[in-house]
């Protein structure tokens, strides 16, 4: 068989898988959105769940999940921004380094319902916190952190060396030229990570269930002080996302609809997810032309 | 297989007569862990001139050049004496940020910052606390123009230094380095990435910049050595061989380590 042939049917196959991947996932969307989005309306984004039935919309548990979402990322990007520095350029190569990426490993390789448990048992049990947006959000910050610090970790270290001598060279200090010249050019794929992972966070149930809850609260939108009790940015009170809603719908909703309602609230899910992916690639792009002021 | 030369057979002039020397090493060893990879260096250079650093690959050239600014710190172990107006700047307790804001460096692959023309000129500046507009625009101006870079780029300070061609680059690592006004210039084959236009331009601006800064310059072309530098090194292995004025290195060898090197039957 000639080299020619061989590339040829080498060729092929792969472009089979590709289609192959490509087929199912355009299959799996199409699926999704043609089974929910018609029963998606403006109501059943703002309204309110039945607690009982499962029933009605879900304005809540949307505001829940982006609420979720914010105080995650707000806990995970400081300490994962910190440590992925501290990896990428300060962390000697020892046993001491090694350990830690062999811990970061594990944790990222921990099942999310096993994450969800353990807030469980610590914070809403141990502490005595209860089902809260901010013991959801502790939990998702373990689940988060491994896949953060690895992000950006392989965007600094994909910042050529030469770039740091050059920094050093010009008799700035090592964290002036990490912070002013290495952090800039790696920033667009250090956010394309982080709008990434708010898209695995938008999404993730397992963790939620034992430490956000299941129950969403009807919340008084006009109280927008966080240490009202019927504030809806309370951290301390219980917050249902829609994956956790979506979860539940299926598993012991009553509703008489609950399939149309669980494959209304998966679309818009799943809707929101996509979102999170364009704006990744968006945002990284836009970032790149900025820093480096090229058009 | 490789001729062995006599490391006690050296030539190397002080030069310390009728000029003063802008730096100068005494005893300079450096080890990479147990790699010796440069013995008993003692070399004065002229202030005002262009001092050439020759030799093969491996021979030690870079080791040396970055032991001047101390960008081998944390990388190899340096001994021996620095001395930079009467300081050995490579005691542990000087001040490197400092030290290399006086002894800048340009390095063999153009290493712009992925930023604008004038942000890569400006930013170190603003770092080390010039923040008035006028003199970072005089500074961007003055230094483009020392680094024979002004008229290509203009009118295009603020478009991205990536977009520059190759010998645009590295004329702009010479400005950001200029821009800081040192006394010390170290290249270290700056020339070696760029086509042999490029190449020129580069020449031409180090010649007019040895008025205002002392230049050393490692290189492995040879015509480029004879046509810039006022005297020039040999190195072999880590040891400095010979070190004398360009011209009579290139007509008269002192040892048979460095005719045979000029002379292309080298090894
Ligand atoms: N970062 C480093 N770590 C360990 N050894 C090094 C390092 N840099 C250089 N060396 C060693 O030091 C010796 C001299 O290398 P150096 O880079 O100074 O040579 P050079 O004359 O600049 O060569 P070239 O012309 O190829 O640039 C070599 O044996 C090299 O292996
Ligand atoms: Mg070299």
């Amino acid at each position: 068989m000639g080299a020619k042939r061989t590339d040829f049917i080498a060729t092929v196959i792969i472009n089979l898988i590709v289609a192959a991947v490509v087929g199912i996932l355009i299959f799996l969307l199409a699926y999704i959105l043609i089974a929910g989005l018609p029963h998606v309306s403006w109501s059943f984004l703002t309204g309110t769940t039945d607690a009982f039935s499962g029933a009605g919309g879900i304005g809540v548990q949307l505001f829940n999940s982006f609420y979720l979402l914010v105080l995650t990322m707000l806990i995970s990007i400081p300490i994962s921004l910190g440590a992925g520095i501290y990896l990428a350029e300060y962390a000697k190569d020892n046993w001491r380094t090694s350990l830690i990426r062999s811990a970061i490993e594990v944790l990222s390789s921990l099942p999310s319902v096993v994450v969800g448990l353990f807030g469980f048992l610590l914070f809403v049990v141990k502490f005595k916190i209860g089902f809260s947006v901010i013991s959801g959000a502790i939990a998702l910050t373990f689940f988060n952190l491994p896949l953060l610090t690895r992000n950006i970790e392989e965007s600094l270290s994909a910042v050529p060396r030469n770039q740091r001598e050059a920094g050093l060279s010009l008799g700035l200090s090592k964290w002036k030229t990490e912070i002013g010249i290495i952090l800039p050019v790696a920033l667009p794929g250090i956010v394309t990570g982080i709008v990434l992972s708010a898209g695995r966070v938008f999404g993730e149930a397992a963790a939620l269930i034992y430490t956000a809850g299941q129950s969403a609260p009807v919340t008084n939108f006009a109280d927008w002080n966080p240490m009202d009790a019927a504030s809806p940015l309370n951290p301390f009170r219980p917050a249902e996302t829609l994956a956790v809603h979506i979860w539940k719908v299926n598993t012991e909703g009553l509703a008489s609809n609950a399939s149309q309602l669980s494959a209304a609230a998966s679309a818009v899910l799943i809707i929101a997810v996509l979102l999170f992916n364009l704006g990744a690639r968006v945002l990284g792009n836009f970032l790149y032309r900025r820093v480096t002021a090229s058009k | 297989m490789l001729k062995q030369y006599s490391f006690e057979k050296t030539a190397v002039q002080t030069f310390a007569g009728n000029v003063s020397l802008a730096m100068r090493t005494e005893n300079l060893q450096v080890f990479y862990g147990a790699n010796h990879a440069m013995h008993d260096a003692d070399l004065g250079f002229p202030k005002n001139q262009i001092t050439a650093l020759i030799g093969a690959s491996g021979s030690g050239k870079s080791t040396y050049l970055r032991s001047l600014n101390r960008m081998n710190d944390g990388i190899a172990t340096v001994t021996g004496k620095i001395w930079y107006h009467d300081v050995d700047i490579n005691e542990p307790n000087v001040n490197i940020y400092e030290i290399r804001r006086h002894i800048g460096m340009v390095f063999q692959r153009p290493n712009p910052f992925a930023k604008s023309i004038r942000e890569n000129i400006v930013y170190a500046l603003k770092a080390n606390g010039i923040k008035g507009k006028a003199e970072l625009e005089e500074r961007v101006e003055t230094s483009l123009k020392g680094a024979a870079l002004w008229d290509e780029v203009k009118d295009s300070l603020d478009k991205s230094a990536l977009a520059l061609s190759g010998g645009q680059q590295q004329r702009l690592c010479i400005a950001r380095s200029i821009a800081m006004e040192p006394d010390v210039l170290l290249l270290d084959e700056p020339c070696s990435a760029l086509d042999p236009i490029s190449t020129v331009k580069v020449e031409e601006t180090l010649l007019q910049l040895q008025k205002k800064y002392s230049i050393i310059i490692v290189t492995h072309n040879m015509q480029q050595a004879a046509r810039v530098s006022s005297q020039c090194a040999f190195f072999h292995l880590g040891h400095v061989m010979e070190y004398t004025p360009t011209a009579t290195m290139f007509s008269n060898p002192q040892i048979p380590a460095t005719q045979d090197y000029i002379s292309g039957s080298f090894g």
